[in-house]
């Protein structure tokens, strides 16, 4: 019994570190097609932004904060910059993308070197919490709750505002959008600038169960392409949902079978682009 | 003016000894190449630089000289890629002509570069632990200072079983072939003591995190031992707290998983943890009395496993290019002189079995806290281990390699 409500838990605070992970690589791939092979290296600066921040005697809720601008900011410097001339070019961007994520990781071991930083976890957090005879992590809970109060206001921020109309009717269809006036080029640094802060504050959140190290970044960006592929491409509900199923399966897996655990790990994502190439929820036919 | 005789013979002695003691002195004086095949990018970046750190440390100490020549050192970065590896080493052969190697750090990439050290007769000193390359598949060009993947496992799980009492037990690693063998090298020992080895958990390399591991950790064992390589032993520590299974179950670990390197960025759960490792920064010898504190006044650190490998590896070359007048281009001779090197080192004591492995000391160490920092104190030695541990070499090699198969695990539940 116990076994069972452990994993459950594990697997809704992984769920929730992965939608914050996915979401903005998500909301950049629905938006404007680049497959942003970065996205594991912006995670992975906003933790080693954190672990500075941390170090510093703040506070990790000031350390998400700079992170998130940071990083974000780094976004909207590589979007402007670098992708902006290379739009329209599916293969230019992707090899873009990949080459500065091998810049990323070089410059995070020049600065912060080899050496894995950990990231503390708030006093008040890092006690386990008991709970019916047992015992489960604290700061995993509150992972969790990050995670949906993020999902929540990313929910408002695109059904609700103008913005997120910008962005749905872009995903929908970019030409149209043009037409009817949506500056999309700025829309574009907008998004790609949120969907890098989200990964900086994956990265902040996320720290405390990872640490900071060199290889973080290949670490989590398949994880990434996981859940955005099985969610659908284009749908954050698709994200959301998908982050779970990655979550519980990735859990229950490697605990139940665990010599299948590379195999538990990419065999959803098979078996969804063998029947449903679009994904669970996704709204782009390919 | 008339040429006489006498200075004729003058004249031509002295053009002679012109020509002739440049040529001899060059060859003297021609310096020796070492390569030092090391990773200075990606994951396994920490120990790779610090193998450099190590080697120019020894370097400076002496002189820039080994066996009284001065040396050449050329420094390649493979990034842990074996597809790397295998270039770079064909550069530091072909291009740089390099007398000797030095590494490569991962076993993997020592079984890339494996048929091309045999094919150029390359004599290498490795910090790899593939167990094969010094037992059933030999290579004849390649020596190890350091240790097998097993070869300080053995002496953990004795002093688990006889010393701590243990009874059951629960291993715990990376999935890859370094933690395949540690463990089953650990159990193959600790299950003929009288021990049982309860649960074996392996985690792929790049696992995101431990908490589903953890979930499942037998508490009802009286330890767990930990046969990670780098930064996962440090996660999985750091997490047995979260869930609150600190004091639970005793930690015991192989000998990366507390390397100085990690240790100097843990805290106090790391205290008390007690390790196997053929080195350790606190070690009293008269060498490393002076290594250790000189490295650690120089990076702010205290060498580990990689740093102390490089650092005792060019003892050893310089020891044996000494009993061969430092003749590196005598690649036979080299690599005999190799193998019968008996010479003290940072680590203690070193001789080389007939398959090129060593023959050393290993120390079972406890962290403890001292002047501020996380060190740690050797409490035990085992002396003259070696990577046959207590068993006949003719007996142990009719068994198959160490892996997830071999020993089996019968006493799981």
């Amino acid at each position: 019994m116990q076994f069972w409500v452990i994993q459950t838990l594990n697997s809704l605070a992984l769920g929730g570190l992965l939608f914050m992970l996915s979401s903005g690589f998500a909301l950049i791939f629905g938006l404007m097609r680049i497959a942003n092979l970065t996205h594991g290296s912006l995670f992975m600066i906003g933790a080693y932004i954190a672990a500075s921040v941390l170090k510093g005697g703040y506070s990790l809720i000031v350390a998400a904060l700079v992170a998130m601008a940071l990083v974000g900011l780094i976004g909207a410097i590589i979007e402007r910059f670098i992708l902006r001339s290379l739009s329209g070019n599916s293969q230019g961007q992707v090899l873009a993308t990949l080459g500065l994520s091998f810049i990323a990781a070089d410059a995070c071991l020049m600065i912060w070197g080899g050496d894995p930083i950990p990231i503390n976890a708030p006093e008040m957090l890092r006690a386990p919490m008991q709970m019916f005879g047992f015992m489960f992590p604290t700061y995993r809970l509150v992972v969790l709750v990050i995670s949906m109060i993020s999902a929540v206001l990313l929910y408002l921020l695109m059904e609700k505002t103008r913005l997120g109309a910008m962005i749905r009717a872009g995903v929908d269809d970019m030409q149209m959008a043009r037409a009817v006036g949506i500056p999309a080029s700025q829309l574009f640094t907008i998004v790609f600038a949120l969907g890098a802060l989200l990964a900086g504050l994956g990265g902040t959140v996320g720290g405390p169960m990872l640490n900071a190290y060199p290889g973080l970044d290949a670490d989590m960006l398949p994880l990434a392409l996981i859940v955005v592929i099985l969610g659908g491409v284009g749908s954050l509900i698709g994200t959301f949902v998908a982050s779970f199923i990655i979550g519980f399966i990735y859990t229950f897996g490697i605990a139940l079978v665990p010599d299948l655990a590379y195999v538990i790990l990419f065999l959803p994502m098979v078996l969804v682009i063998a029947f449903r190439p679009s994904g669970l929820f996704g709204t782009i036919r390919a | 003016m008339t040429l006489d005789r006498r200075s004729f013979i003058q004249g031509s002695a002295a053009a002679g000894l012109g020509l002739a003691v440049p040529s001899l002195f060059a060859q003297n004086n021609e310096p020796v190449r070492v390569g030092l095949l090391t990773v200075k990018t990606g994951p396994l970046a920490s120990g790779g630089i610090d193998m450099e750190l190590g080697l120019k440390q020894w370097l400076a100490e002496n002189g820039n000289m080994l066996a009284g020549r001065k040396v050449e050192l050329t420094v390649a970065d493979t990034g842990g890629v074996p597809a790397n590896t295998k270039t770079k080493i064909s550069e530091l052969n072909e291009r740089n002509k390099v007398h000797v190697i030095m590494g490569p750090l991962a076993a993997f990439e020592a079984l890339a570069v494996d048929d091309y050290i045999r094919d150029n007769k390359i004599p290498t000193l490795s910090v790899a632990a593939a167990e094969d390359m010094t037992q059933r598949k030999a290579n004849p060009w390649f020596v190890r200072a350091t240790s097998t993947s097993s070869q300080s496992a053995h002496p953990m799980a004795d002093y688990c079983a006889n010393i701590k009492k243990y009874k059951r037990m629960v291993v715990v690693a990376d999935d890859i072939a370094y933690g395949h063998e540690m463990c089953a090298g650990f159990q193959r020992v600790f299950e003929e003591n009288g021990g049982k080895i309860v649960q074996r958990l392996f985690a792929p390399l790049t696992v995101p995190d431990y908490g589903s591991y953890l979930a499942q950790l037998k508490t009802n064992a009286d330890a767990v031992f930990l046969g990670f390589a780098g930064s996962n032993g440090f996660r999985f520590i750091r997490q047995m707290n979260e869930y609150g299974l600190k004091g639970k179950i005793a930690i015991v670990g192989g000998m990366t998983a507390l390397d100085e390197a990690v240790l100097k960025n843990m805290g106090d759960e790391a205290l008390g943890i007690e390790t196997a490792c053929w080195y350790s920064a606190e070690l009293n010898n008269p060498i490393n009395n002076k290594f250790a504190p000189a490295f650690r006044k120089a990076q702010g650190y205290d060498p580990g496993f990689y740093a102390a490998a490089t650092y005792t590896n060019a003892a050893v070359l310089d020891a044996a290019l000494k009993s061969i007048n430092g003749n590196a281009s005598n690649k036979e001779g080299l690599m005999a002189a190799l193998k019968k090197t008996n010479v003290p080192t940072a680590r203690g004591p070193v001789t080389f079995d007939s398959y090129g492995n060593v023959v050393g000391d290993v120390y079972i160490r406890k962290v403890e806290r001292k002047d501020g920092r996380l060190v740690n104190v050797v409490t035990k030695t085992y002396t003259n281990v070696s990577q046959f541990w207590k068993y006949d070499p003719k007996a142990f090699l009719a068994n198959p390699v160490y892996s997830k198969d071999w020993p089996p695990a019968r006493n799981l539940e």
